[in-house]
Protein backbone atom coordinates (compact mmCIF):
# COMPACT_ATOMS: atom_id res chain seq x y z
CA UNK A 1 0.00 0.00 0.00
CA UNK A 2 2.73 2.51 1.04
CA UNK A 3 4.53 1.45 -1.84
CA UNK A 4 2.08 2.41 -4.57
CA UNK A 5 1.79 5.96 -2.85
CA UNK A 6 5.52 6.38 -3.10
CA UNK A 7 5.93 5.77 -6.47
CA UNK A 8 3.74 8.33 -8.01
CA UNK A 9 5.65 10.94 -5.10
CA UNK A 10 7.26 13.88 -6.12
CA UNK A 11 9.11 14.56 -3.22
CA UNK A 12 10.26 12.16 -0.58
CA UNK A 13 12.36 12.75 2.62
CA UNK A 14 14.04 9.42 3.94
CA UNK A 15 15.26 9.47 7.81
CA UNK A 16 15.87 13.46 6.78
CA UNK A 17 17.81 15.08 10.07
CA UNK A 18 19.39 17.98 10.27
CA UNK A 19 21.41 19.43 13.15
CA UNK A 20 22.63 23.07 13.66
CA UNK A 21 25.49 21.59 16.91
CA UNK A 22 26.90 18.19 16.73
CA UNK A 23 24.81 15.58 18.88
CA UNK A 24 21.87 17.82 19.02
CA UNK A 25 19.19 17.03 16.60
CA UNK A 26 16.65 20.22 15.10
CA UNK A 27 14.85 17.69 13.02
CA UNK A 28 14.83 14.20 13.66
CA UNK A 29 14.52 11.22 11.11
CA UNK A 30 11.73 12.65 9.03
CA UNK A 31 10.34 10.35 6.92
CA UNK A 32 7.54 11.62 4.59
CA UNK A 33 6.32 11.36 0.48
CA UNK A 34 4.36 14.48 -1.13
CA UNK A 35 2.55 14.01 -4.28
CA UNK A 36 2.59 15.90 -6.86
CA UNK A 37 -0.51 18.88 -7.36
CA UNK A 38 -1.15 19.42 -3.30
CA UNK A 39 -0.29 21.47 -0.95
CA UNK A 40 1.33 20.28 2.17
CA UNK A 41 1.33 22.55 5.42
CA UNK A 42 3.94 21.75 7.75
CA UNK A 43 3.01 23.00 11.35
CA UNK A 44 4.17 23.08 14.46
CA UNK A 45 5.10 25.49 17.50
CA UNK A 46 7.97 28.07 17.26
CA UNK A 47 11.58 26.28 17.10
CA UNK A 48 10.14 22.76 16.21
CA UNK A 49 12.15 21.93 13.12
CA UNK A 50 9.64 22.97 10.23
CA UNK A 51 11.78 25.60 8.58
CA UNK A 52 14.85 24.25 9.19
CA UNK A 53 12.97 20.97 7.34
CA UNK A 54 11.74 22.82 4.53
CA UNK A 55 15.23 24.35 3.98
CA UNK A 56 16.77 20.82 3.38
CA UNK A 57 14.80 20.31 0.90
CA UNK A 58 16.69 23.05 -1.28
CA UNK A 59 19.98 22.94 0.32
CA UNK A 60 19.86 25.67 1.79
CA UNK A 61 21.91 24.36 4.73
CA UNK A 62 24.61 24.18 2.55
CA UNK A 63 25.44 27.79 2.93
CA UNK A 64 26.25 27.15 6.84
CA UNK A 65 29.12 25.15 7.09
CA UNK A 66 28.15 23.98 10.94
CA UNK A 67 24.89 22.45 10.01
CA UNK A 68 24.61 18.57 8.93
CA UNK A 69 22.13 17.42 7.43
CA UNK A 70 22.05 13.53 6.92
CA UNK A 71 19.29 11.10 5.18
CA UNK A 72 18.09 10.69 1.64
CA UNK A 73 15.89 13.24 0.07
CA UNK A 74 14.43 12.08 -3.49
CA UNK A 75 13.13 14.56 -5.89
CA UNK A 76 11.46 12.86 -8.76
CA UNK A 77 13.68 9.84 -7.53
CA UNK A 78 16.55 11.51 -7.61
CA UNK A 79 18.61 11.90 -4.73
CA UNK A 80 19.27 15.51 -4.43
CA UNK A 81 22.61 15.23 -2.83
CA UNK A 82 23.64 13.58 -5.72
CA UNK A 83 22.72 16.52 -7.90
CA UNK A 84 24.16 20.07 -8.53
CA UNK A 85 22.76 22.45 -6.07
CA UNK A 86 22.34 24.91 -8.16
CA UNK A 87 19.90 22.36 -10.21
CA UNK A 88 18.26 21.56 -6.86
CA UNK A 89 17.30 24.78 -6.16
CA UNK A 90 15.99 25.53 -10.01
CA UNK A 91 13.92 22.70 -9.38
CA UNK A 92 12.43 23.43 -5.52
CA UNK A 93 11.92 26.91 -6.21
CA UNK A 94 11.97 28.65 -2.42
CA UNK A 95 9.64 31.76 -1.17
CA UNK A 96 10.87 33.49 2.23
CA UNK A 97 9.15 34.97 5.36
CA UNK A 98 9.52 38.54 4.21
CA UNK A 99 9.71 39.50 0.71
CA UNK A 100 12.87 39.99 -0.89
CA UNK A 101 12.81 41.17 -4.22
CA UNK A 102 16.07 42.19 -5.14
CA UNK A 103 16.16 46.26 -4.80
CA UNK A 104 18.58 46.97 -7.52
CA UNK A 105 16.38 45.15 -10.10
CA UNK A 106 12.89 46.42 -11.77
CA UNK A 107 9.63 44.36 -11.31
CA UNK A 108 10.59 43.27 -15.11
CA UNK A 109 14.29 42.24 -13.79
CA UNK A 110 13.15 40.69 -10.62
CA UNK A 111 10.95 38.28 -12.78
CA UNK A 112 13.71 37.14 -14.53
CA UNK A 113 16.36 37.44 -11.86
CA UNK A 114 16.62 33.13 -12.22
CA UNK A 115 17.05 33.37 -15.73
CA UNK A 116 20.35 35.70 -15.30
CA UNK A 117 21.69 34.24 -12.10
CA UNK A 118 21.72 31.57 -14.46
CA UNK A 119 23.19 32.74 -17.50
CA UNK A 120 20.29 31.50 -19.73
CA UNK A 121 19.66 34.37 -22.43
CA UNK A 122 16.04 34.63 -23.62
CA UNK A 123 14.79 36.57 -26.14
CA UNK A 124 12.82 39.94 -25.57
CA UNK A 125 9.39 37.95 -26.40
CA UNK A 126 10.85 35.23 -24.36
CA UNK A 127 11.11 37.80 -21.37
CA UNK A 128 8.06 39.37 -22.23
CA UNK A 129 6.62 35.82 -21.84
CA UNK A 130 7.55 34.82 -19.27
CA UNK A 131 6.96 38.14 -17.00
CA UNK A 132 3.19 38.20 -18.35
CA UNK A 133 2.73 34.60 -17.47
CA UNK A 134 4.46 34.59 -14.06
CA UNK A 135 3.04 37.94 -12.98
CA UNK A 136 -0.45 36.65 -14.12
CA UNK A 137 -0.41 33.34 -12.43
CA UNK A 138 0.44 35.57 -9.24
CA UNK A 139 -2.75 38.09 -10.05
CA UNK A 140 -0.14 40.29 -9.70
CA UNK A 141 -0.36 41.69 -13.97
CA UNK A 142 -3.04 43.80 -14.02
CA UNK A 143 -1.54 45.97 -11.03
CA UNK A 144 1.98 46.62 -12.00
CA UNK A 145 2.16 45.96 -16.03
CA UNK A 146 2.25 50.04 -15.97
CA UNK A 147 5.17 50.22 -13.99
CA UNK A 148 7.21 47.21 -14.91
CA UNK A 149 10.20 49.37 -15.05
CA UNK A 150 9.80 50.56 -11.19
CA UNK A 151 11.80 49.06 -9.11
CA UNK A 152 10.67 46.15 -7.16
CA UNK A 153 11.16 47.60 -3.70
CA UNK A 154 8.29 50.45 -4.38
CA UNK A 155 5.46 47.99 -4.20
CA UNK A 156 3.65 47.39 -0.90
CA UNK A 157 4.95 44.51 1.15
CA UNK A 158 1.81 41.97 -0.13
CA UNK A 159 2.96 42.97 -3.61
CA UNK A 160 6.63 42.31 -3.14
CA UNK A 161 5.80 38.71 -1.74
CA UNK A 162 3.56 37.74 -4.91
CA UNK A 163 6.61 39.28 -6.65
CA UNK A 164 9.21 36.90 -5.11
CA UNK A 165 6.32 34.05 -5.59
CA UNK A 166 6.47 35.32 -9.42
CA UNK A 167 10.08 35.33 -9.44
CA UNK A 168 10.42 31.70 -8.12
CA UNK A 169 7.33 30.62 -10.28
CA UNK A 170 9.27 32.11 -13.58
CA UNK A 171 12.03 29.41 -13.71
CA UNK A 172 9.18 26.61 -13.69
CA UNK A 173 10.53 24.72 -10.89
CA UNK A 174 8.28 21.25 -9.60
CA UNK A 175 7.95 22.20 -5.87
CA UNK A 176 7.47 25.26 -4.52
CA UNK A 177 8.70 25.54 -0.78
CA UNK A 178 7.16 28.83 1.62
CA UNK A 179 8.83 29.31 4.46
CA UNK A 180 5.76 31.35 6.33
CA UNK A 181 5.16 33.66 3.42
CA UNK A 182 2.43 35.35 4.68
CA UNK A 183 3.33 35.74 8.23
CA UNK A 184 4.84 39.85 7.43
CA UNK A 185 1.66 40.10 5.87
CA UNK A 186 -1.79 42.02 6.77
CA UNK A 187 -5.20 39.78 6.32
CA UNK A 188 -6.53 40.83 3.20
CA UNK A 189 -2.88 40.43 1.54
CA UNK A 190 -2.63 37.07 3.18
CA UNK A 191 -6.40 36.23 1.30
CA UNK A 192 -4.94 36.79 -2.19
CA UNK A 193 -2.27 34.57 -1.62
CA UNK A 194 -3.88 32.27 -0.53
CA UNK A 195 -6.55 32.14 -3.20
CA UNK A 196 -3.71 32.49 -5.46
CA UNK A 197 -1.90 29.26 -3.80
CA UNK A 198 -5.05 26.86 -4.24
CA UNK A 199 -4.79 28.22 -8.22
CA UNK A 200 -1.48 27.43 -8.22
CA UNK A 201 -2.33 23.96 -7.04
CA UNK A 202 -2.93 22.55 -10.36
CA UNK A 203 0.45 23.12 -12.09
CA UNK A 204 3.00 22.41 -9.02
CA UNK A 205 3.25 20.97 -5.52
CA UNK A 206 3.39 23.47 -2.67
CA UNK A 207 4.93 22.59 0.45
CA UNK A 208 4.08 25.69 2.65
CA UNK A 209 5.60 26.12 6.64
CA UNK A 210 3.04 27.93 8.36
CA UNK A 211 2.12 28.83 12.11
CA UNK A 212 -1.16 29.63 11.30
CA UNK A 213 -3.47 26.93 11.55
CA UNK A 214 -6.54 28.06 9.83
CA UNK A 215 -4.73 29.14 6.98
CA UNK A 216 -3.47 25.28 7.03
CA UNK A 217 -6.56 24.24 7.38
CA UNK A 218 -8.27 26.61 4.37
CA UNK A 219 -5.59 25.35 2.17
CA UNK A 220 -3.68 22.58 2.67
CA UNK A 221 -4.35 18.81 1.24
CA UNK A 222 -2.06 17.44 3.45
CA UNK A 223 -0.53 18.66 6.67
CA UNK A 224 2.25 17.54 8.90
CA UNK A 225 2.62 18.12 12.64
CA UNK A 226 6.04 18.47 13.86
CA UNK A 227 7.14 18.97 17.83
CA UNK A 228 10.44 19.35 19.29
CA UNK A 229 12.16 18.18 15.63
CA UNK A 230 10.33 14.72 15.44
CA UNK A 231 7.42 14.10 12.52
CA UNK A 232 4.57 13.31 14.85
CA UNK A 233 1.32 13.25 12.38
CA UNK A 234 1.61 13.17 8.68
CA UNK A 235 -1.87 12.54 6.80
CA UNK A 236 -5.00 14.38 4.91
CA UNK A 237 -5.52 17.90 6.18
CA UNK A 238 -8.94 17.04 7.05
CA UNK A 239 -8.13 13.82 9.29
CA UNK A 240 -5.76 15.64 11.06
CA UNK A 241 -8.09 18.45 12.09
CA UNK A 242 -11.33 16.25 12.77
CA UNK A 243 -9.43 12.91 13.97
CA UNK A 244 -5.45 13.37 15.43
CA UNK A 245 -4.20 10.22 15.85
CA UNK A 246 -1.42 11.67 18.34
CA UNK A 247 -2.40 13.12 21.92
CA UNK A 248 0.16 16.05 20.88
CA UNK A 249 -1.88 16.79 17.50
CA UNK A 250 -4.99 17.56 19.43
CA UNK A 251 -3.12 19.33 22.05
CA UNK A 252 -1.55 21.52 19.45
CA UNK A 253 -4.77 22.09 17.58
CA UNK A 254 -7.16 22.88 20.22
CA UNK A 255 -4.39 25.58 21.58
CA UNK A 256 -3.00 23.44 24.38
CA UNK A 257 0.44 24.56 23.42
CA UNK A 258 1.69 26.49 20.91
CA UNK B 1 5.01 70.28 47.93
CA UNK B 2 3.64 71.88 44.95
CA UNK B 3 6.67 74.58 44.74
CA UNK B 4 9.53 72.43 45.38
CA UNK B 5 8.18 69.89 42.23
CA UNK B 6 8.18 73.09 39.72
CA UNK B 7 10.84 74.63 40.79
CA UNK B 8 13.05 70.84 40.40
CA UNK B 9 11.19 71.27 36.58
CA UNK B 10 12.51 74.29 36.04
CA UNK B 11 15.78 73.53 37.24
CA UNK B 12 15.78 70.37 35.32
CA UNK B 13 14.62 73.00 32.05
CA UNK B 14 17.37 75.48 32.72
CA UNK B 15 19.99 72.50 32.59
CA UNK B 16 18.35 70.78 29.05
CA UNK B 17 18.49 74.23 27.45
CA UNK B 18 21.76 74.67 28.80
CA UNK B 19 23.53 71.71 27.14
CA UNK B 20 21.65 72.53 24.22
CA UNK B 21 22.97 75.51 23.69
CA UNK B 22 26.64 73.97 24.62
CA UNK B 23 26.40 70.97 22.05
CA UNK B 24 25.30 73.82 19.65
CA UNK B 25 27.93 76.00 20.28
CA UNK B 26 30.50 73.92 20.32
CA UNK B 27 29.26 72.09 17.07
CA UNK B 28 29.56 75.90 15.61
CA UNK B 29 33.19 75.87 17.09
CA UNK B 30 34.39 72.85 15.06
CA UNK B 31 33.20 74.62 12.17
CA UNK B 32 35.56 77.72 12.33
CA UNK B 33 38.85 76.10 11.40
CA UNK B 34 37.14 74.92 8.14
CA UNK B 35 35.54 78.75 7.07
CA UNK B 36 38.87 80.03 8.33
CA UNK B 37 40.97 77.87 6.02
CA UNK B 38 38.78 78.73 3.01
CA UNK B 39 38.12 82.08 3.71
CA UNK B 40 42.09 82.44 3.83
CA UNK B 41 42.69 80.39 0.86
CA UNK B 42 40.14 82.54 -1.32
CA UNK B 43 41.30 85.56 0.09
CA UNK B 44 45.19 85.12 -0.93
CA UNK B 45 44.27 83.13 -3.97
CA UNK B 46 41.92 84.41 -5.65
CA UNK B 47 44.50 86.68 -7.43
CA UNK B 48 45.87 83.87 -9.38
CA UNK B 49 42.94 81.65 -9.58
CA UNK B 50 42.93 82.14 -13.80
CA UNK B 51 42.40 80.54 -16.57
CA UNK B 52 45.74 80.51 -16.71
CA UNK B 53 46.20 77.95 -13.26
CA UNK B 54 44.31 75.00 -15.48
CA UNK B 55 46.11 75.32 -18.78
CA UNK B 56 49.77 76.14 -18.39
CA UNK B 57 52.63 74.30 -16.32
CA UNK B 58 54.33 76.00 -13.59
CA UNK B 59 56.66 78.79 -14.05
CA UNK B 60 60.31 78.38 -13.38
CA UNK B 61 61.61 80.50 -10.72
CA UNK B 62 62.96 83.36 -12.93
CA UNK B 63 59.90 84.04 -15.03
CA UNK B 64 58.13 84.34 -11.67
CA UNK B 65 60.77 86.55 -10.28
CA UNK B 66 60.74 88.70 -13.42
CA UNK B 67 57.39 89.30 -13.01
CA UNK B 68 57.03 89.75 -9.50
CA UNK B 69 59.54 93.16 -10.14
CA UNK B 70 57.01 94.41 -12.87
CA UNK B 71 54.42 94.13 -10.38
CA UNK B 72 52.25 91.38 -13.02
CA UNK B 73 50.91 88.41 -11.23
CA UNK B 74 52.70 85.28 -11.82
CA UNK B 75 52.71 83.50 -14.97
CA UNK B 76 51.74 79.96 -15.45
CA UNK B 77 49.53 77.51 -14.37
CA UNK B 78 49.55 73.90 -12.36
CA UNK B 79 49.12 71.90 -15.36
CA UNK B 80 51.54 69.60 -14.68
CA UNK B 81 50.56 69.29 -11.37
CA UNK B 82 46.63 68.74 -12.16
CA UNK B 83 47.28 65.54 -15.69
CA UNK B 84 50.08 64.18 -12.88
CA UNK B 85 47.04 64.14 -10.00
CA UNK B 86 45.02 62.22 -12.68
CA UNK B 87 47.67 60.13 -14.28
CA UNK B 88 48.41 58.78 -10.65
CA UNK B 89 45.13 58.77 -9.26
CA UNK B 90 43.63 56.57 -11.87
CA UNK B 91 46.20 54.38 -11.56
CA UNK B 92 45.94 54.10 -7.96
CA UNK B 93 42.68 53.67 -8.42
CA UNK B 94 42.89 50.83 -11.07
CA UNK B 95 44.98 48.43 -8.48
CA UNK B 96 43.09 49.56 -5.13
CA UNK B 97 39.70 49.47 -5.97
CA UNK B 98 39.43 46.04 -7.72
CA UNK B 99 41.64 44.03 -5.24
CA UNK B 100 39.51 46.60 -1.77
CA UNK B 101 36.64 44.86 -3.70
CA UNK B 102 37.47 41.47 -3.67
CA UNK B 103 39.42 41.55 -0.29
CA UNK B 104 36.14 43.31 1.13
CA UNK B 105 33.88 40.53 -0.49
CA UNK B 106 36.01 38.07 1.23
CA UNK B 107 35.96 39.55 4.51
CA UNK B 108 32.26 40.08 4.98
CA UNK B 109 31.67 36.54 3.70
CA UNK B 110 34.15 34.79 6.03
CA UNK B 111 33.79 36.42 9.08
CA UNK B 112 35.26 34.76 11.65
CA UNK B 113 37.58 32.53 9.41
CA UNK B 114 40.94 33.16 11.31
CA UNK B 115 42.46 34.36 7.89
CA UNK B 116 39.82 36.74 7.33
CA UNK B 117 40.42 37.76 10.73
CA UNK B 118 44.24 38.62 10.09
CA UNK B 119 43.40 40.60 6.86
CA UNK B 120 40.93 42.54 8.52
CA UNK B 121 43.82 43.26 11.67
CA UNK B 122 46.71 43.27 9.16
CA UNK B 123 44.27 46.06 6.74
CA UNK B 124 43.66 48.04 10.05
CA UNK B 125 47.10 48.07 10.94
CA UNK B 126 47.99 49.20 7.33
CA UNK B 127 45.60 52.45 7.99
CA UNK B 128 48.17 53.45 10.66
CA UNK B 129 51.32 53.40 8.45
CA UNK B 130 52.64 56.77 8.51
CA UNK B 131 52.68 57.68 4.84
CA UNK B 132 56.20 58.92 4.11
CA UNK B 133 57.15 55.06 5.81
CA UNK B 134 54.92 53.84 2.61
CA UNK B 135 56.76 56.32 0.22
CA UNK B 136 60.06 54.94 1.55
CA UNK B 137 58.94 51.56 0.76
CA UNK B 138 57.76 51.73 -2.39
CA UNK B 139 60.89 53.50 -3.15
CA UNK B 140 62.75 50.27 -2.45
CA UNK B 141 60.31 48.20 -4.19
CA UNK B 142 59.58 50.36 -7.20
CA UNK B 143 61.96 52.81 -7.86
CA UNK B 144 65.20 51.04 -7.47
CA UNK B 145 64.42 48.12 -9.83
CA UNK B 146 63.22 50.58 -12.01
CA UNK B 147 65.98 53.10 -11.38
CA UNK B 148 63.82 55.95 -12.26
CA UNK B 149 61.09 57.70 -10.09
CA UNK B 150 57.81 57.54 -11.98
CA UNK B 151 54.16 58.20 -11.80
CA UNK B 152 53.93 54.30 -11.27
CA UNK B 153 55.51 54.28 -8.63
CA UNK B 154 53.48 56.92 -6.57
CA UNK B 155 50.45 55.43 -7.69
CA UNK B 156 51.47 52.31 -6.03
CA UNK B 157 51.73 54.40 -2.66
CA UNK B 158 48.62 55.42 -3.36
CA UNK B 159 47.09 52.48 -3.68
CA UNK B 160 48.44 51.10 -0.21
CA UNK B 161 47.12 54.06 1.39
CA UNK B 162 43.42 53.44 -0.30
CA UNK B 163 43.70 50.01 0.21
CA UNK B 164 42.10 49.86 3.82
CA UNK B 165 39.75 52.15 3.70
CA UNK B 166 38.47 50.50 0.26
CA UNK B 167 38.35 47.26 2.04
CA UNK B 168 36.47 48.54 5.19
CA UNK B 169 33.41 50.36 3.22
CA UNK B 170 32.99 47.05 1.03
CA UNK B 171 33.07 45.02 4.33
CA UNK B 172 30.42 47.39 6.00
CA UNK B 173 28.43 48.04 3.13
CA UNK B 174 27.76 44.38 2.44
CA UNK B 175 27.42 43.36 5.98
CA UNK B 176 24.51 45.44 6.14
CA UNK B 177 22.23 43.80 3.53
CA UNK B 178 20.15 41.43 4.98
CA UNK B 179 21.29 37.63 4.64
CA UNK B 180 17.77 37.05 3.15
CA UNK B 181 18.98 38.90 -0.44
CA UNK B 182 21.97 36.18 -0.86
CA UNK B 183 19.52 33.28 0.26
CA UNK B 184 16.72 34.77 -2.38
CA UNK B 185 19.79 34.68 -5.15
CA UNK B 186 21.02 31.26 -4.13
CA UNK B 187 17.37 29.83 -4.04
CA UNK B 188 17.09 30.66 -7.52
CA UNK B 189 19.28 27.97 -8.79
CA UNK B 190 22.32 30.86 -9.11
CA UNK B 191 26.02 29.99 -8.09
CA UNK B 192 28.02 31.82 -5.67
CA UNK B 193 29.69 34.28 -8.50
CA UNK B 194 26.73 35.26 -10.31
CA UNK B 195 24.94 36.34 -7.23
CA UNK B 196 27.79 38.15 -5.79
CA UNK B 197 28.00 39.67 -8.77
CA UNK B 198 25.00 40.23 -9.81
CA UNK B 199 22.73 40.78 -6.48
CA UNK B 200 25.11 41.39 -3.17
CA UNK B 201 27.90 44.39 -5.06
CA UNK B 202 24.94 46.36 -7.40
CA UNK B 203 22.69 46.33 -3.82
CA UNK B 204 25.97 47.41 -1.68
CA UNK B 205 27.06 49.77 -4.81
CA UNK B 206 26.24 53.32 -3.16
CA UNK B 207 28.49 52.19 -0.27
CA UNK B 208 31.21 50.75 -2.36
CA UNK B 209 31.12 53.92 -4.04
CA UNK B 210 31.00 56.36 -1.65
CA UNK B 211 33.60 54.68 0.39
CA UNK B 212 35.86 54.79 -2.94
CA UNK B 213 35.55 58.47 -3.44
CA UNK B 214 36.61 58.94 -0.18
CA UNK B 215 39.27 57.00 -0.02
CA UNK B 216 40.12 59.13 -3.69
CA UNK B 217 39.69 62.34 -1.86
CA UNK B 218 41.94 61.14 1.17
CA UNK B 219 45.08 60.10 -0.99
CA UNK B 220 44.39 62.96 -3.08
CA UNK B 221 46.22 65.49 -1.26
CA UNK B 222 48.75 63.02 -0.05
CA UNK B 223 52.31 64.30 -0.46
CA UNK B 224 54.82 63.21 1.53
CA UNK B 225 54.80 59.35 -0.22
CA UNK B 226 54.81 61.63 -3.52
CA UNK B 227 57.92 62.70 -2.65
CA UNK B 228 60.00 60.11 -2.67
CA UNK B 229 58.12 58.37 -5.52
CA UNK B 230 57.19 60.84 -8.64
CA UNK B 231 59.95 63.08 -7.76
CA UNK B 232 58.28 65.95 -9.87
CA UNK B 233 58.64 67.24 -13.71
CA UNK B 234 58.20 70.66 -14.75
CA UNK B 235 56.28 69.13 -18.08
CA UNK B 236 52.82 67.77 -18.95
CA UNK B 237 53.82 64.03 -18.51
CA UNK B 238 51.94 60.84 -19.29
CA UNK B 239 54.18 58.39 -19.41
CA UNK B 240 53.66 55.92 -16.36
CA UNK B 241 57.40 54.79 -16.27
CA UNK B 242 58.47 58.64 -15.82
CA UNK B 243 58.91 61.15 -13.23
CA UNK B 244 55.41 63.87 -12.82
CA UNK B 245 54.64 66.20 -11.22
CA UNK B 246 51.02 66.42 -8.66
CA UNK B 247 49.23 69.42 -7.41
CA UNK B 248 50.06 68.47 -3.61
CA UNK B 249 53.89 68.24 -4.95
CA UNK B 250 53.92 71.22 -6.36
CA UNK B 251 52.30 73.17 -3.53
CA UNK B 252 55.77 71.73 -1.68
CA UNK B 253 57.37 72.96 -4.43
CA UNK B 254 56.33 76.75 -4.61
CA UNK B 255 56.32 76.85 -0.77
CA UNK B 256 60.44 76.20 -1.19
CA UNK B 257 61.07 79.18 -3.78
CA UNK B 258 60.02 82.20 -2.37
CA UNK B 259 59.74 83.61 -5.84
CA UNK B 260 56.64 80.92 -6.43
CA UNK B 261 55.26 81.10 -3.26
CA UNK B 262 52.37 83.69 -4.28
CA UNK B 263 51.23 80.32 -6.49
CA UNK B 264 50.91 78.48 -3.20
CA UNK B 265 47.05 79.79 -2.08
CA UNK B 266 45.34 79.40 -5.42
CA UNK B 267 47.03 75.67 -5.65
CA UNK B 268 45.92 75.03 -2.59
CA UNK B 269 42.41 76.69 -3.03
CA UNK B 270 41.66 74.36 -6.29
CA UNK B 271 42.62 71.08 -4.71
CA UNK B 272 40.45 71.79 -1.53
CA UNK B 273 37.50 72.52 -3.87
CA UNK B 274 38.06 69.09 -5.63
CA UNK B 275 38.15 67.35 -2.19
CA UNK B 276 35.25 69.06 -0.69
CA UNK B 277 33.79 68.94 -4.34
CA UNK B 278 34.04 64.60 -4.24
CA UNK B 279 33.27 64.41 -0.40
CA UNK B 280 29.74 66.26 -1.08
CA UNK B 281 29.29 64.43 -4.07
CA UNK B 282 30.11 61.13 -2.01
CA UNK B 283 27.29 62.09 0.19
CA UNK B 284 25.11 62.98 -1.65
CA UNK B 285 24.96 59.77 -3.41
CA UNK B 286 25.20 57.68 -0.34
CA UNK B 287 21.56 59.13 0.54
CA UNK B 288 20.14 59.29 -3.33
CA UNK B 289 20.88 55.72 -3.92
CA UNK B 290 20.43 54.06 -0.43
CA UNK B 291 18.80 50.70 -0.81
CA UNK B 292 15.97 50.67 2.27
Amino acid sequence: MENSINIDSILELKDVSVSYTPGKLAVNEVNAYFKPQTITAIMGPSGCGKSTLLRAINRMHELYPDIVTTGEILLKGQNIFKMNPMKVRRLAGMVFQRANPFPTMSIYGNVLAGYKLNNISLSKTEKDEIVEHSLRSVNLWEEVKDSLNKKGTFLSGGQQQRLCIARALALKPELLLMDEPTSALDPISTARIEEMLVELKDQYTIIIVTHNMSQAARISDNSMFMYLGELVEFGTTKQMFTKPKDKRTEDYLTGAFG
Amino acid sequence: MKKSFTSTTRFRLAKSSFFFYLVCGFSLVTLIPLFLILWELIRKGYAQFNPSLFTEVAPTSMEAMLAHISGAPIPGGILNGITGTILILSLAILFAIPLGITTGVYLAEKQDKPVARLVRSLSDLLQGIPSIVIGVIVYIWVVKPMSSYSALAGSVALAIMMLPMVIRSTEESLKMLPTSLKEAGLALGGSYATVVLRILLPSAFSGLFTGSLLAISRVMGETAPLLVTVLGATTVNWDITRPVSAASLLIWEFYNDPNLAGLIWSTSLLLLLIILGINLCAKSIAKRWKIQ
